[in-house]
């Protein structure tokens, strides 16, 4: 009898355990990416953001470059992929099921010079940055650059080419804006996230091109924006096709993605380099996260996708402070709908 | 055997766990060989040969070669152990035969520190204060004495062959002087006594008894320092430039099979770009594996080519012996005279 009371005690206690727990394991609910390093610390400050404002909710976003992104969502292994240049053809063709292009923030390159002779910053047009960076321009006084540098005393000095050895979506952008603008470039090098470069030295990552170029007098590189303008490296003024020269900045690149968001595809994979329009910053590129749009699990689905639209409007708010560019309205409003048509088993989860 | 004693059951079970830990080495070894070549098959049977010799590598054309990296890699080795070999060598005889005991001890200690530190930390080093050095001052100094032959040609940038093998020698001289001077003082004192009771001079016995006698050792440490070269990568990509070309010149930036790998790795996007990176994975295991087996054939045809001379094929102490005797006789314009009736 003693041996049955003290059994019914303990499955009651134990009743009550699993009672409590089971309600807060349920609404803890994890939502894992994976993907670009770019959009890393904006994805870092709107997880805790977002889980200040939703503590059921814990999303988990791992940077392992945007390569690993698309590999894993093609894998099924995380709920969401990130990447800097949009999954092609071929990659979509993989994954078998519809994958949506939904972009987030915005990235830009920007051309960092160290030439100890001038003070001021460099005027370049696209076809003389492509030019250099194919080893066909070699001084810092060949006519291409003082042609745009008038007034300015420029150096017979070599040039000295850095960019990144390892594969980034910074290149990605770069390299693309160069296809753009350069026919030579499009045929001989091409638009990859890591490609053959014809000239200069490879440096590992942002702080690698940017201590390259500090270190050697008269090297040219590229950065991303966000760490040019955090460590105060001296930018080139870049001309955009309304012939202005604009300084790197994140107003202009919200510019240039205004500029652009006026002939959106539908599937939202378009590079926007070499966007027209008044004060637009050419070197320029979206960010895009990317789901299925037939998601199985309906409980994971509405946590993701509610993160994810908090993240293009209010998650907005966080983009200013860290140097990264917001999405224009004209490019909320498409992922808006992007968002919308994602559906589980058949009915909308918005 | 429910009767055995104790202590024989601790021994079964001490037996198998060795046999298992022995077991886990080689399976960890057989699956990192089976995952890259599975994985480096498509690469492999596409490229053939050519994936060994080809010079290019385009991601986007996918037209991947081996050849630039897999010479960068060797190049920057070579030039790695021909500078600290001598001096790793010899810094350990110094520490085993010449310094004091509190001497030895206290550099014995900064040598093993230094080779603690991690290599991003070498690779910061060489990457700021190291290559400066060189862009400003030494390589325009080497180019005043040399002109334009071609080993030190082209503009200096700081970076490249030369700057990525003297650091991987400032890496590679704490390895090879921490093993070899374990390996010099195991040598028996009788041996450096016999060599002194011969009349042998400090030198000597050092040259004809000392390193003779530890060679196997010592050549182990240089293949230990070798391997350290040939798989370095962080250190060797802050530095080397990352350019995929071959160049003669050491000024020149070039780049090595595992720099290529850790730096493109995380960013591959098709399945044949993979395939190609694991590709050179199999180059790099198969480059070790070559220079590994070749070493230690090195040291078996030092060992028995070098007894065979005496006609003693297992014990080559009695050669060690022989050596000081005959290196005053090879040298009779100064010790002769004195040193014989």
């Amino acid at each position: 009898m003693q041996m049955t009371m003290k059994g019914a005690g303990f499955l009651g206690i134990a009743m009550a355990v699993v009672g409590l727990a089971l309600p807060g394991m349920a609404t803890a609910q994890n939502v894992t990416g994976a993907g670009a390093t770019f959009q890393f610390p904006l994805q870092s400050k709107w997880s805790s953001e977002y889980g200040k404002a939703n503590p059921g909710v814990r999303v988990n976003y791992q940077s392992i470059g945007s390569g690993g992104g698309i590999r894993q969502i093609t894998a099924r292994t995380v709920q969401f992929g990130a990447t800097d240049g949009p999954m092609t053809d071929a990659q979509l063709a993989e994954a078998k099921d519809p994958i949506l292009h939904v972009p987030v923030t915005l990235g830009a390159v920007a051309v960092a010079v160290n030439l100890p002779e001038v003070t001021s910053a460099l005027n370049l047009t696209g076809p003389v940055v492509a030019d250099i960076f194919l080893g066909k321009i070699t001084k810092w006084n060949d006519p291409a650059i003082a042609a745009t540098n008038k007034g300015l005393v420029l150096p017979d000095r070599a040039i000295t080419v850095a960019h990144r050895s390892d594969g980034s979506g910074t290149t990605f952008i770069f390299v693309d804006y160069l296809a753009k603008v350069s026919p030579e470039w499009k045929d001989k090098v091409g638009v990859a996230t890591s490609v053959n470069w014809p000239a200069g030295l490879g440096a590992k990552g942002n702080e690698g091109v940017a201590g390259t170029v500090k270190q050697t007098p008269g090297s040219i590189g590229y950065v991303e924006l966000t760490y040019a303008l955090q460590n105060g490296i001296p930018t080139a003024r870049m001309q955009n096709p309304t012939g202005e020269f604009v300084a790197p900045s994140v107003d202009a690149v919200t510019k240039a993605a205004a500029a652009a968001s006026a002939n959106l595809p539908e599937d939202l994979r378009v590079s926007i380099t070499n966007a027209p329009g008044a004060g637009a910053y050419p070197i320029a590129g979206f960010s895009w996260v990317l789901v299925y749009r037939d998601q199985s699990d309906c409980t994971v689905a509405s946590a993701l996708l509610k993160y994810l639209w908090w993240g293009v409007h209010a998650g907005q708010a966080f983009a200013t402070p860290l140097h990264y560019a917001p999405l224009p309205a004209g490019v909320v409003s498409r992922c808006e709908a992007k968002l919308k048509s994602v559906t589980c088993n058949g009915a909308p989860v918005l | 055997m429910p009767s055995r004693p104790k202590s024989s059951r601790v021994d079964t079970a001490f037996h198998a766990t060795l046999v298992l830990a022995g077991l886990g080495v080689a399976t960890v070894l057989a699956g990192v060989a089976w995952e890259v070549l599975s994985l480096s098959g498509e690469a492999l049977s596409k490229g053939g040969i050519g994936f060994l010799t080809g010079t290019t590598w385009d991601p986007v054309t996918e037209e991947f070669g081996a050849l630039p990296a897999l010479y960068g890699t060797l190049l920057t080795s070579a030039v790695a152990l021909v500078i600290a070999v001598p001096l790793g060598i010899g810094s350990a005889v110094f520490l085993s035969e010449i310094a004091t005991s509190r001497v030895a001890t206290v550099v014995g200690v900064l040598v093993d520190l230094l080779a603690a530190i991690p290599s991003v930390i070498y690779g910061l080093w060489g990457l700021f204060v190291l290559a400066p050095l060189l862009r400003e001052h030494v390589q325009p100094a080497v180019q005043a004495v040399f002109g334009d032959f071609p080993l030190f040609a082209g503009t200096p940038l700081g970076v490249g062959y030369g700057t990525a093998g003297l650091l991987l020698a400032i890496m590679v001289i704490p390895v090879i002087t921490s093993v070899s001077r374990e390996v010099l003082r195991a040598v028996p004192e009788t041996q450096r006594e016999a060599a002194t009771a011969l009349g042998a001079t400090r030198f000597e016995v050092i040259r004809g008894t000392v390193l003779p006698y530890a060679r196997r050792g010592l050549v182990g440490a240089v293949v230990l320092g070798l391997g350290r070269a040939l798989g370095e990568t962080m250190a060797v990509t802050m530095v080397i430039g990352n350019r995929y070309d071959i160049s003669a010149s050491l000024f020149a930036p070039g780049y090595t099979l595992a720099a290529v790998i850790a730096n493109e790795f995380s960013e591959a996007f098709s399945p044949h770009y993979l395939s190609a990176l694991a590709g050179l994975a199999v180059v790099l295991l198969g480059t070790t594996l070559i220079l590994n087996a070749g070493a230690r054939l090195l040291v078996r045809g030092v060992a028995t080519g070098g007894a065979r001379k005496n006609g003693d094929r297992h014990r080559f102490s009695r050669k060690s012996v022989s050596v000081p005797i005959s290196v005053p006789s090879s040298d009779p314009g100064k010790e002769a005279p004195d040193g014989r009736p």
